[in-house]
């Protein structure tokens, strides 16, 4: 496997398909609180990734943030988790127009990416680590990327369209 | 379903496409761009060297992929290289558009048209409705099922190209299947 193939949930750490997900309450703005179990009876896309204002989480937040109409399309919210704190988050969605809530893993720190097997204990920030959730809160579909390799979105949509079969693909 | 990583071109290059050189060529190398991204811009003249050097022997495929939310004008000059497609000038419009990044509000994008001397008319409906608002779409969401994640990206015979795109590089990766017989790409794919 090259090193920009990435590897499905590494063993042993990140969360695999058929786990319950771990509920969760974070900040979303510095006076905003979501949970996700607020979102049950749609699909859930977890975007962990290292750090706001890094290059590649620019890249991808902006992938995503052009796709949210996909995502729309199967009825699914997209939530982006990384350790900053919700005021770094607000200075980064607002600069990067993004359509979709950046959570706050940061008190404790990374405590859900913890949960979710996708902590860098040694660097202090989460892996880029993508959860497809479905409608029944049950993990169906997890990736860690290399950390510094953009991992695209044919795999969310493609873990989405697992969930509803009846949906057209593209 | 959890091992999914697509780096594989899913939608084949046809007659749809918009393409430079000889369809006998041994490669095609296939570039997901967007008109306003600076990093594109820098990658224009480095296609057009990789053409000169290696001549009949590859053919040059581009396809929109406008991040829109982070450049405003992107989707606009899509729409104007297709515009300008319709009329048999693509690649006049695509070479206008990456030497003129800068400067690709509307009027703009109206005057190159009015150089390539096309039917002005027809260019301006064509931007007012949309006409290729659909097709620059489907370029986009083939470029995501192909696991475009940024631009530019390129494909070498159908296979996601993740060096950097600098001259030596890119010439190197196009060497390498051209020395395989234009077979590598497919081979590693199905790995």
């Amino acid at each position: 496997m090259s090193s920009n193939t990435g590897t499905p949930a590494l063993p042993g750490t990140a969360l695999a398909p058929g786990t319950a997900a771990p509920d969760f309450r974070l900040p979303s703005t510095p006076d905003q609180l979501v949970s996700l179990h607020e979102f049950r009876g749609q699909p859930v896309v977890l975007v962990f990734y290292p750090a706001d204002w890094s290059p590649v989480c620019g890249d991808q937040t902006a992938l995503y943030n052009e796709l949210m109409p996909e995502f729309h399309r199967f009825d699914a919210e997209l939530l982006g988790i990384s350790v900053d704190g919700p005021w770094c988050h607000l200075a980064f969605a607002h600069d990067r127009k993004l359509r979709f809530p950046l959570l706050a893993d940061f008190e404790p720190k990374g405590a859900v990416a913890r949960q979710y097997g996708v902590y860098r204990s040694q660097d202090g920030f989460c892996e880029r680590a993508l959860f497809v959730i479905d409608a029944e809160g049950t993990i169906r579909w997890s990736y860690v990327s290399p950390v510094g390799v953009n991992p695209g979105a044919d795999g969310i949509l493609a873990a989405l369209e697992g969930l509803a079969p009846k949906e057209k693909k593209i | 379903m959890t091992t999914r990583s697509s780096t594989e071109l899913t939608l084949p290059v046809t007659d749809r496409d918009h393409i430079q050189g000889s369809t006998e060529a041994l490669v095609t190398l296939v570039e997901y761009g967007d008109y306003e991204c600076p990093h594109c811009g820098r990658a224009h003249p480095i296609v057009e060297e990789i053409r000169q050097q290696f001549g009949d022997r590859l053919r040059f495929v581009f396809r929109n992929f406008p991040l829109t939310q982070v450049h405003a004008h992107a989707e606009a000059a899509a729409e104007a290289a297709e515009a300008a497609g319709a009329q048999g000038r693509f690649w006049e419009m695509h070479h206008a558009l990456f030497t003129h990044q800068n400067a690709l509000d509307t009027s703009h994008l109206v005057q190159y048209a009015g150089r390539l001397r096309i039917n002005a008319a027809q260019f301006g409906e064509a931007l007012s409705a949309h006409t290729f608002r659909d097709r620059v779409r489907e370029d986009f969401m083939s470029g995501v099922r192909s696991g475009v994640n940024g631009t530019p990206t390129f494909f070498i015979n159908g296979m996601r190209h993740d060096a950097p795109f600098d001259l030596p590089f890119l010439s190197e990766a196009i060497e390498g299947v051209m020395g395989s017989g234009g077979d590598q790409g497919r081979a590693a794919g199905q790995s």
